[in-house]
């Protein structure tokens, strides 16, 4: 397999939720969680969305899955429509594609055996039962560094980096090619996530495994992935090669992020910059860029026109006015 | 602590328990135990009251109230089991699904079972029987009719919770039916409720029974019915108020224990006193 | 308030003609074919027949549902297949036997039921909740007609201090309370029982709320403090569970009616099973289920003034 064709491509996914709300004159209220998000992941590769919360960077992860349909928009997963896919298609695609939950203590159904939730997974894909399934089960938890005695167990004996272990087991049962991690590791120990990430980052060059690493937290993702790509209000506004975005990045809002996140050089500390006004609802997002209202490069375009995401060369791209030489000749 | 070890330690739920195996043993045993043939005549010792041969006294055929009781605790038991295991299967899957699929149809099927609940369950039972003749299975029809949305209700607040979580997302992401998710995934997380739910409802269903057997809806005689005999009783209630007193104390026992194990039970899973 | 109770009868519209559907679907399509169900397994052809036409059961069954439900809607419960009378006059006749009963046993529930369970929640885990919980559990496990045979038994066999019959004449007032008295207590201490109950569990979350605390502390007696903060907070859960309960209520009184013999819907409901009275039968779940939805939109009415967030 060519090392450029894309595993999964993403192209301007939407969702958006409709409220309906009093009686008997109901408001409606349109959320636009996810707009226009595109994305392509080569095997083999790790890509962080990074974003606040609530910007919808867990929504586009689910719609690209399906796990809630998109209102618009196109995902192929090696060339094939999964938007479209029903019934037996779209089961060899989910089969391909798994998610490993943030939170371990609900990811797991507590009525169910570690050693039946592993099994489960392989008799509905045919791909091992009875002794075998049992056996494959036993060598999966090996792998992610449990012990095979666990089986048997009930997930309220494990503790939540265990639990995450399990659930990781789970995803790689049905031999996945892409792994989307929902912010994997933010709710567990801080001494335990390092454990996790490692786990992760093992299996992925093991297995030759692509990642979506949905995640807030930068220096998680910045020592994990390949590339990045910054949302905000339902856009990805940067994107590019970990180390260059996060070193140097292009939009004012990534830049933000940046500054606001924890900085590993101690010589830096302390820089940190004050967060202007709060984040727009998506509901009622902004006109034009939907950062203007906080950002301090605000023009005049800023608040009339959506910047497209534009390339910029080595791999970068950027939807900031600050950056089209048209728009920045004409202020 | 687990839920059981729990209600175990309410001595008033180890009452009810103790009540209702009690009756549940009389029943079962009855054939070996009851001391005459239940539906026997006998002229000659007819209306007598509690002596050394008739513990309990006779009925106005002189057929032994003891051994009819035993037999007719068959039918209570047969008849608000039947009732209630059809209203947990039928309101559970109805409760699950509308949960599950949500939105409009859940709407419209919740409202509908809003309206059978807002029923007069008697009158509901009674018109059902009178309408469909009185035997057993139209009894256990009648009477998990007035139950089903209730049991609707109790599966759906928790599916709706369930449905939210991770695992239910992973099922899918794994590829799982709708109907394995539900069946496989959902309902072993909302059985125990709606088994405590049934034990409470039991006795809701024993005494739904025995009023329509008191109304004259019950299984035909000569079987014996604890409402029947109740009413049997309350017509020779001049000549022999026992006739009317033992049945009632049955049927009033039974549902006392019932409600005693269903209240233990329900204080015991309630999560809001557990600490897990 | 005034939006608030426009929507409430809004509302019930569609509740009303859901009741009326599923009566339609118990009494016509359940039993299969109602004239057979009526004459019996040996009826002829021709009789069977012949009751289908004058039971306006041998047109389509679309034609009957909106048959039906258009009659309903316009106040028309039909007339009884036996006295050819129509059943709102039947009913009417008997009406205040049965009115008297049910609010009778409402006053008795509420007025037993109240005041324990705030004496029981007041001792929580002393002698005295135990002892209510237990009596209260006893009591809702009592159907009816056995608490009511017991109570004839004593009360007007044993003790004779009451009629063992409960028929009154309704313009001799004194009478007609005398005779009330042991129906009413039979179906008002089932209810207390369930009153009992809820006053109790609702009283125990209302008082440990924090204005109550504050109330407390600041000085307010605690006899006002109870009776006014907490029994108000409390109120909202009271009146739903009696709103709830008037379905058991109705169940209840026709129990009552029969053990008593006192004129009334349950003695009409019962005469008419034993006719095989089918139009009566069905006039009566009519009737019941208007009376159903009433109740349940007053329960919402008094919810909105007893509560001011459901206003909007």
């Amino acid at each position: 397999m060519s090392n450029d064709a894309p595993l999964l491509q993403v192209t301007g996914l939407r969702k958006h939720f409709i409220m309906r709300q009093g009686f008997p004159t109901s408001r409606t209220t349109i959320i636009r969680a996810v707009e226009d998000v595109s994305l392509t992941i080569r095997p083999g590769e790790a890509v962080g969305l990074v974003g606040e919360s609530g910007c919808g960077k867990s929504t586009a992860a689910r719609a690209m899955l399906r796990l809630i349909e998109p209102t618009a928009g196109r995902v192929r997963f090696k060339g094939q429509d999964v938007l479209t896919a029903r019934g037996d298609a779209l089961k060899t695609i989910r089969r391909k594609m798994q998610m490993v939950f943030q939170d371990p203590y609900s990811s797991l159904n507590p009525r169910q055996t570690i050693g039946s939730a592993l099994m489960e997974p392989m008799r509905v894909h045919h791909i091992a039962t009875g002794a075998q399934a049992r056996a494959r089960a036993a060598a999966q938890l090996d792998e992610v560094g449990l012990p095979a005695n666990a089986l048997d167990r009930y997930p309220h004996e494990f503790s939540g980096g265990q639990r995450q272990r399990i659930g990781i087991a789970r995803a790689l049962t049905v031999e996945p090619e892409l792994i989307v991690a929902d912010e994997p590791v933010s709710a567990l120990d801080v001494s335990v996530q390092a454990q996790v990430l490692l786990l992760l980052r093992e299996l992925r060059t093991r297995r030759g495994l692509a990642f979506l690493f949905v995640s807030h937290d930068l220096s998680v993702v910045r020592w994990f992935c390949d590339r990045v790509a910054v949302m905000y209000l339902g856009r990805i506004v940067e994107e590019g090669p970990v180390a260059e975005v996060l070193r140097a990045p292009l939009h004012p809002y990534a830049n933000m992020l940046r500054e606001a996140s924890p900085e590993p050089d101690p010589a830096r500390r302390g820089k940190l910059p004050r967060i202007i006004g709060e984040i727009p609802s998506a509901a009622a997002p902004p006109t034009g860029c939907a950062f203007h209202p906080r950002c301090m490069g605000a023009m005049q375009a800023c608040a009339r026109v959506v910047p497209p995401l534009r390339p910029l060369g080595g791999g970068r791209a950027v939807a900031c006015h600050l950056y089209d030489p048209a728009v920045a000749a004409a202020n | 602590m687990g839920a059981l070890a729990r209600a175990r330690q309410n001595p008033t739920t180890t009452a009810g328990a103790v009540i209702t195996l009690l009756i549940v043993a009389a029943a079962v045993l009855a054939p070996f135990l009851a001391p005459y043939d239940p539906t026997e005549q006998d002229i000659m010792s007819r209306l007598q009251g509690p002596s050394a041969e008739f513990w309990l006294g006779t009925d106005q055929f002189g057929r032994d109230i003891l051994s009819r009781l035993m037999f007719g605790a068959q039918i209570s038991l047969t008849v608000s089991l039947g009732a209630i295991a059809c209203a947990i299967v039928i309101g559970g899957v109805i409760g699950m699904v509308s949960g599950y699929v949500g939105g409009r149809f859940d709407l419209i099927v919740m409202q509908m079972m809003d309206v059978l609940l807002s029923f007069p369950s008697l009158i509901l039972g009674l018109i059902v029987v009178a309408l469909l003749g009185p035997d057993l299975i139209n009894l256990v029809i009648a009477i998990a009719l007035t139950a089903i949305a209730p049991f609707a209700r109790i599966a759906r607040a928790p599916t709706l919770v369930l449905k939210e979580r991770a695992f239910v997302e992973a099922g899918h992401a794994l590829g799982y039916s709708h109907t394995r998710i539900l069946f496989r995934h959902i309902l072993p997380n909302i059985l125990s409720e709606l088994l405590v739910m049934g034990s409470l409802w039991m006795a809701t269903a024993v005494r739904t029974e025995a009023s329509l057997s008191f109304i004259g809806l019950g299984v035909k005689p000569p079987t014996p019915t604890w409402g029947g005999m109740t009413r049997d009783g309350f017509e020779n209630i001049l000549d022999a108020p026992w006739l009317a007193i033992f049945p009632g104390v049955a049927i009033l026992l039974l549902v006392l224990g019932l409600n005693m194990v269903g209240d233990g039970l329900r204080d015991a899973t309630d999560p809001k006193l557990r600490h897990e | 308030m005034m939006g608030f109770v426009i929507r409430r009868l809004l509302a019930a519209i569609p509740t009303l003609l859901a009741v009326l559907t599923l009566v339609f679907i118990i009494v016509r399509i359940v039993p299969g074919d109602p004239a057979m169900v009526i004459l019996g397994d040996q009826a002829t052809p021709e009789a069977a027949a012949a009751l289908r036409s004058r039971l306006g059961i041998d047109v389509p069954i679309w034609t009957q549902y909106l048959r039906f439900v258009g009659a309903a809607l316009t106040g028309d419960f039909g007339a009884s297949m036996v006295t050819s009378r129509p059943i709102l006059a039947e009913v009417g006749a008997v009406l205040p036997h049965t009115v008297d009963l049910t609010l009778a046993a409402m006053l008795v529930g509420v007025a037993v039921g109240v005041p324990v369970g705030i004496w029981a929640a007041l001792h929580r885990n002393g002698a005295i909740d135990v002892a209510a919980r237990l009596l209260s559990l006893i009591g809702l496990s009592f159907p009816v007609f056995v608490s009511g045979i017991f109570l004839l038994l004593a009360f007007a066999l044993h003790w004779r201090i009451f009629p063992v019959i409960g028929a009154a004449d309704l313009s001799d007032i004194p009478d007609r309370l005398y005779k009330l008295v042991l129906p009413a207590l039979t179906l008002g201490l089932v209810m207390a029982a369930y009153i009992t109950r809820v006053t109790r569990s609702a009283m125990l979350a209302s008082l440990s709320e924090d204005y109550i605390r504050t109330a407390r502390a600041k000085g307010v007696p605690w006899r006002r403090v109870v009776w006014v903060h907490g029994l108000r907070n409390a109120s909202l859960p009271i009146v739903t569970v009696v709103g709830l309960y008037v379905g058991i209520l109705i169940g209840n009184s026709v129990l009552t009616e029969i053990v008593f013999n006192r004129p009334g819907l349950g003695k009409v409901i019962v005469g008419a099973l034993n006719q095989r009275d089918y139009t009566m039968l069905q006039g009566l779940m009519v009737i019941y289920c208007f009376l159903i939805v009433v109740v349940n939109l007053v329960t919402d009415l008094l919810y909105g003034v007893l509560d001011p967030r459901v206003k909007t």
